[in-house]
């Protein structure tokens, strides 16, 4: 077997690295801090000379999330990324993509907001990411990468996910992820698939010129009949209660015993796994339960600790308290669940939390 | 008269193969019947049938992809250009092209539009000017003349108070990536046939590598215009074609 390669990298860096090793068909975005090494790391790596990847530096994130559609549209493996601000102008696209059911994926690195905010981490799109954010009745799948490794694991995953369920993807990472430099096993690189590959996974919707097929192939989301529209609403929903039951991601950390928990994401989590060792370093029984998907959100492992005992939950996140809404809704009050946050790009230590945590919970 | 016998022999006209059978919903009179019909022709004269991906915009013509038989991407309000971008991209040996109206195309996907062109992607635009909103019910758009009568200039367009018209054409003329700009009408069989010839040299120009290709058709909107078929081709001579002459606005190639 070939050695394992191993770099240090930044977050944005690798999901360029991970994009082109994974196949990726095109990359399409427009620059906006702090994410634009993503694609200045592809322009260096000029994946067309290579893979024959494409990769545009389009003149908005309007256009790029609508290049991200087109080129979804017949089939092809392809991504933007952006932070914030980039990604409510990409919102009206996202809702197209999940109507017309086509699979991409979008990395958003988030930046503190609202408004043109400021550059320093935020997890403040967390209703953006998975209450919709774009018009009507639609879900991504949410992927919320805690390291560097997992930027580079998660674009490969999202693609999977994505044509699995022909659904768009998101990663939704922030600054801090996204700038900070990590150690990273690069995976081996990819062929991309074949046009055959391609006609045989999405010959029945992908609309790349009919060939030989006798039927073509169209992609739209326009029903003005209500109850057309009604149908395909009923089947976008009977996916997602099926990516609900299968799809949920996860990770526990000294949760076995523990009687509070704490449930954070991405950045917020690692800092959290340093205040339950310092709990625990004070005999505090604390853990951290980290959903990996926010959408479909972890409901049912947070219902096994209220079952099991845990007498409250902290949801500690970059906002304003925004998950801590699906926290109560899957602890349906059997437990008591408090938030604590920072806003505006300001980031919380282990040591801040820890007082929260004693202030709301233990008091 | 003596009777003609109803025979293949003696057809002279039918309806092209790659329009499909789906009745239309344009209003007696429009000129999109016609532009389609031209399009479904090219295609199959061509032999492009298999490998045309179209991109269909929002506005009268958002059914496009109901009524000409190859592959079609419907895209959001004024993001066809955007679209097409990545679809040629991704398959470069496919005839790609987006079709879609003044509103569409000039006001709320202008920068999608200039961009594309100005990028010399290769993909061809067939743009519907009728100088007016059909879809949404006849409101004023950004290439209604000045003094015309909409929805939303119920007086006439006022240059004060609603702003001037401009010419989506000459405007892309100046960028390096178009190469191939023309402003035709489908509203005599003379201008129909001419039409045909520019739809066919903007699909070769781009199936060639060339650049960015527009065909503009300046065309009536009977109902919106509150005419009928008769006079809404006699006001379009008269006030439209002096404000957009028709005839090839660029030809040229993409500059080394």
């Amino acid at each position: 077997m070939a050695e394992k390669e191993i770099k240090l990298m930044k977050g944005n860096e690798v999901i360029a690295h991970a994009a082109v090793r994974c196949g990726c068909d095109g990359y399409f975005g427009y620059p906006i801090t702090p994410q634009s090494e993503v694609m200045e790391t592809l322009m260096e790596l000029k994946p067309w000379e290579s893979t024959g990847m494409v990769v545009l530096q389009a003149e908005s994130e309007i256009s790029s999330i609508n290049m991200v559609y087109g080129g979804a549209a017949t089939g092809k493996m392809v991504m933007t990324s952006s932070s914030s601000p980039g990604v409510s102008l990409m919102s009206e696209g996202l809702s197209y993509l999940a109507a017309c059911e086509l699979p991409c994926l979008v990395v958003n690195c988030q930046r503190g907001g609202p408004g043109l905010g400021t550059i320093q981490p935020s997890q403040g799109d967390y209703f953006q990411a998975c209450k919709g954010g774009g018009h009507g009745d639609y879900h991504l799948i949410v992927l919320a990468p805690a390291s560097v490794q997992e930027m580079h694991d998660f674009v490969e995953l999202g693609f999977e996910l994505a044509f699995r369920y022909r659904i768009p993807s998101m990663l939704l990472a922030d600054g801090a992820i996204g700038q900070m430099m990590e150690k990273v096993v690069l995976s081996p690189q990819k062929p991309r698939r074949s046009d055959e590959q391609i006609a045989q996974q999405c010959g029945s919707w992908a609309a790349c010129g009919k060939g030989r097929r006798a039927k073509r192939n169209v992609a739209t989301s326009l029903y003005l009949q209500s109850d057309e529209l009604e149908c395909l609403n009923i089947r976008l929903q009977e996916k997602y209660r099926e990516i609900e039951s299968r799809e949920v991601r996860y990770e526990e950390f000294m949760c076995d015993n523990a009687e509070y928990v704490l449930v954070a994401f991405g950045s917020s989590a690692r800092i959290c796994s340093a205040t339950v060792e310092m709990a625990r370093a004070e005999g505090i029984k604390l853990g951290l339960l980290r959903p990996i998907t926010l959408y479909p959100f972890p409901i049912k492992p947070l219902q096994q600790m209220v079952e099991r005992g845990v007498k409250g939950f902290l949801s500690v996140e970059l906002n304003a308290g925004q998950m801590v809404e699906d926290v109560r809704l899957a602890v349906e009050g059997r437990a008591l669940v408090e938030h604590y946050g920072r806003m505006g790009g300001v980031v919380f230590n282990p040591e801040s939390v820890l007082e929260a945590f004693k202030n709301k919970l233990l008091k | 008269m003596a009777e003609v016998e109803m025979k293949v022999e003696n057809m002279v006209y039918a309806k092209p193969r790659l329009i499909t059978d789906t009745v239309m919903h344009y209003c007696p009179g429009c000129s999109h019947g016609t532009v389609h019909k031209l399009i479904a022709e090219v295609i199959d004269e061509m032999g492009l049938e298999g490998n045309t991906i179209a991109v269909s915009p929002v506005g009268c013509s958002v059914f496009a992809y109901q009524y000409i038989d190859v592959d079609w991407i419907e895209a959001a309000h004024g993001r066809a250009c955007a679209v097409a971008t990545a679809a040629k991209r991704l398959h470069p040996e496919n005839l790609v092209f987006t079709y879609q109206g003044d509103g569409d195309l000039a006001a709320i996907g202008t920068a999608e539009t200039i961009h594309a062109a100005a990028r010399g992607e290769n993909i061809v635009t067939i743009f519907i000017n009728n100088a007016i909103y059909g879809m949404t019910g006849g409101q004023m758009s950004p290439t209604t003349l000045l003094g015309m009568k909409t929805a939303t200039t119920p007086y006439g367009r006022d240059a004060a108070l609603n702003g001037f018209p401009y010419k989506v054409s000459e405007m892309l003329a100046h960028l390096d990536g178009a190469t191939y700009i023309t402003r035709q009408s489908v509203h005599t069989p003379a201008n129909v046939r001419k039409c045909k010839k520019a739809i066919r040299k903007a699909f070769e120009n781009s199936l060639a590598g060339n650049g960015y290709s527009m065909v503009e058709v300046v065309a009536t909107c009977n109902s919106g215009w509150k005419m009928s078929p008769v006079e809404a081709n006699k006001w379009m001579e008269e006030n439209l074609l002096p404000a957009y002459p028709l005839g090839d606005i660029k030809c040229s190639t993409l500059p080394k």
